[in-house]
């Protein structure tokens, strides 16, 4: 008998101290007499697998690109967590994760590369930049102050810029997101669900 | 803004970009701003007859974020970390560069530990800025390893500076009249560490990525410029040191304790690609053993001279230099006698080697100038501001 | 070459041009109409040899502007500062992107945010701002309401 099978001899995601485990597959194995049978709900699973393999796209404008870089590389190493491969097309990328800050004459192409991203996308605003503004808020004629006045953001990160801790939480609040159908395109999709279309 | 991929298929037609430069059969192509090898975002409209380049014109203005109009309305404190978001990866020098521009204007003197200490987390910068280069720049070409072997390197010197100066990027640290702190007692044991590790690890990156017959290819004879060119474009730092000019500013003009430190400016007279690489390798041992000359000495004193909560400079111009890791970093103040400057105008190193790109990509290959790109090392934010 | 002999051969030279003094470089006026001649003869005269150009800025005094260029030369190490005087309300001023090439970006950069025409330059247009944008940013008469939002 392994960990996960309880004494009746069902396997269950239930953690040695008996809680659910954290993003583990949402489903349970029921034994019958020639092999298991899968019991679980098809959106659950679906969410649990999108969540777990997100590949970033590679945009990092500025300061913040360096520390998105540290976050990829041996010390802070994102790609356990799914995030394994960034790609630099938007077609194959399912996460943007904007870093730096957004100016008029670059939010064209920022709100290209959304529309270029296939659904389901979502969206990081990393450092005070891409938030706000940040430091460059006050006085300057050339700064949007805040990614989110070009794109819908699903989650924000403070810092200036912000630790690569500080990203990889961001990264697992979206996965977070994501299995609980609390991201736009899930609510989006819900609610026309719901009102009959 | 955007040219459209096109295929020029009368001749006669006048390109935008002036001069008759497209010939029939000519491709236009876009590269960026969204790139993985554009180092930012900066927007390259090449001009191919076949897959040689004709013509490269940068496009600027996607990180331009009015530096110079917010300064305007900064304090003589307050302006400095911005310029920390510039060249990002000499955060150090750049926040040097102007303190010791505001100090010029207030005639302050520099207590000598402030000194010492600023000339080491300048070296530990430039460290750190050649690094990242090394790891992009291998990235670029094609070799993805080394991009993790100078990043786990980099981590050290940021854990570093994390310890005495509180931030591993940005690290506001210089004020005008020292430093912030004074340095984390744990400071000079891990400084010796990082050294007797590190050098090591500089005959690990020859041994990887120099000697490799892969990367000479791709680098020998490719985005040449002469050293006339080199001093009419305006180029400095590894790039013009590359093609024979010596323009280093820490032995031409130097500042705080360089010239009390022994090192050698290096200097390649190839002109090539793999001429600027070998003069940022050898400076990685030429910072290293500045490092160690001066992490022995420090001089026990005040960290900070005294001055003025609120700073005024008196009305006139001043201006400064440092050698950052990518070239020249000039500070250009106009004053007023008031406590903002009237005009303030960063002199950065990015937007006079980008410069010359054009003029040593024409007539070879886009691989090529992938890896001219990345043997000019551009920080995009410091050449838009 | 110290800064009295730099005087003497400039006054020699230019005999119009006025010095600013109480600054650490050899800092000097000329006018703007004869500015090419005066830069070509910089360049090549033997003893002037100005052949590294590495700052070219504008300074908007509210009721003029003033080009900057900051000269060094490599090979006898003096710098020079030329400052000319333009009109606030047709700023021109020839360019020298032919004599030194990195007057090129340089002059582009300054006609974007100042709106100086620099005459006989080959690619003049906007370089760091959108190619509609209205105005001149870094003037001190620009405002911007919707953008600039001041402290």
């Amino acid at each position: 008998m392994s960990d996960l099978q309880n004494i009746n001899g069902e396997f269950e995601n239930v953690s040695p101290t008996g809680g659910e485990l954290e993003g583990a597959f949402p489903g349970s194995v029921h034994p019958t007499a020639s092999g298991g049978i899968l019991v679980t709900k098809l959106d659950e699973v679906i969410n649990w697998a999108r969540s777990n393999s997100l590949w970033p796209l590679v945009f990092g404008t500025s300061c913040c690109a360096i520390e998105m870089m540290s976050t990829a590389s041996a010390k802070y190493d994102w790609s356990r967590f799914g995030f394994e491969v960034a790609r630099a097309t938007p077609r194959q990328a399912d996460v943007i994760i904007i870093a730096g800050t957004i100016v008029n004459k670059m939010a064209p192409v920022l709100k290209r590369l959304y529309d270029q991203m296939a659904d389901p996308k979502y969206v990081i605003a990393m450092g005070a930049c891409a938030t706000s503004g940040g430091p460059f808020f006050y006085n300057t004629y050339s700064v949007v102050k805040g990614a989110d006045h070009v794109i819908p953001v699903d989650v924000y990160i403070a810092g200036c810029p912000p630790r690569p801790e500080a990203l990889m939480h961001a990264l697992i609040t979206l996965q977070e997101k994501i299995r609980k159908g609390w991201t736009r395109e899930q609510i989006k999709n819900n609610n026309s669900i719901s009102n009959g279309q | 803004m955007y040219r459209e991929t096109q295929i020029i298929s009368d001749g006669t037609k006048s390109p935008p970009s002036g001069g008759d430069l497209e010939g029939v059969g000519d491709l236009v192509i876009n590269v960026g701003p969204q790139h993985p090898s554009t180092h930012g975002v900066l927007h390259l409209v090449i001009t191919l007859s076949g897959e040689t380049i004709k013509n490269v014109e940068p496009h600027l203005g996607y990180i331009h974020r009015s530096i110079e109009k917010m300064c305007e309305s900064l304090s003589y404190r307050q302006f400095i970390y911005v310029t920390s978001r510039m060249d990002y990866l000499s955060s150090h020098i750049n926040n040097h560069g102007c303190a010791l521009c505001v100090e010029k204007g207030l005639q302050i003197e520099i207590p000598p530990r402030a000194k010492v200490i600023r000339v080491l987390m300048d070296e530990l910068t430039r460290l750190a800025s050649h690094q990242l280069w090394w790891g992009a720049m291998a990235m670029d070409v094609g070799a993805l390893t080394p991009f993790f072997h100078a990043f786990r390197e980099r981590e050290m010197i940021n854990d570093i500076m994390e310890e005495t100066c509180g931030a591993r990027l940005t690290m506001n640290y210089m004020v005008p009249g020292g430093v912030m702190f004074d340095l984390h007692p744990n400071f000079q044991k891990r400084v010796k560490e990082f050294i007797e590790l590190f050098k090591s690890k500089i005959d690990e990156y020859d041994e990887l990525v120099t000697d490799n017959i892969i990367f000479q290819n791709r680098m020998k004879g490719v985005g040449y410029l002469s050293k006339e060119d080199a001093i009419s474009y305006g180029c400095t730092g590894p790039t013009a040191r590359g093609s024979g000019v010596s323009c280093d500013i820490r032995k031409l003009y130097p500042y705080e304790v360089y010239i009390e430190v022994q090192f050698d400016e290096i200097i390649e007279t190839g002109g090539d690609c793999f001429a600027r690489y070998l003069v940022r390798l050898k400076e990685l041992r030429q910072s290293l053993s500045i490092v160690e000359q001066l992490i022995d000495n420090i001089p026990e004193g005040d960290f900070q001279a005294k001055t003025k909560a609120v700073l005024k400079l008196p009305k006139g111009e001043f201006y400064s230099r440092v050698e950052t890791a990518r070239g020249e970093f000039g500070v250009y103040i106009v004053s007023e006698g008031g406590t903002t400057p009237y005009r303030i105008k960063f002199r950065s190193p990015g937007f006079s080697n980008l410069s010359a790109l054009n003029h040593m990509a024409k007539g070879y290959k886009i691989g090529d100038l992938v890896a001219i790109m990345g043997t000019l090392d551009l920080v995009i934010p410091d050449i838009d501001r | 070459m110290s800064n009295e002999e730099l005087k003497i051969k400039l006054i020699e030279l230019i005999p119009s041009a006025t010095f600013e003094e109480g600054n650490e470089w050899m800092t000097i006026n000329i006018e703007s109409s004869n500015w090419k001649t005066v830069a070509q003869q910089f360049r090549s005269t033997a003893g002037f040899e100005f052949d590294y150009l590495f700052c070219l800025t504008c300074v908007d005094w509210k009721t003029h502007l003033t080009m900057v260029y900051h000269l060094t030369s490599t090979i006898h190490r003096h710098t020079l500062v030329v400052k000319s005087k333009l009109d606030r309300n047709n700023p021109e001023i020839e360019t020298v992107s032919d004599i030194w090439r990195t007057a090129e970006f340089h002059e582009r950069e300054v006609y974007d945010l100042f709106g100086v025409k620099f005459s006989h330059h080959p690619d003049l247009r906007r370089l760091l701002l959108t190619d509609d944008f209205n105005g001149y940013p870094l003037r001190k008469d620009f405002e911007d309401p919707v953008n600039m939002i001041k402290l």
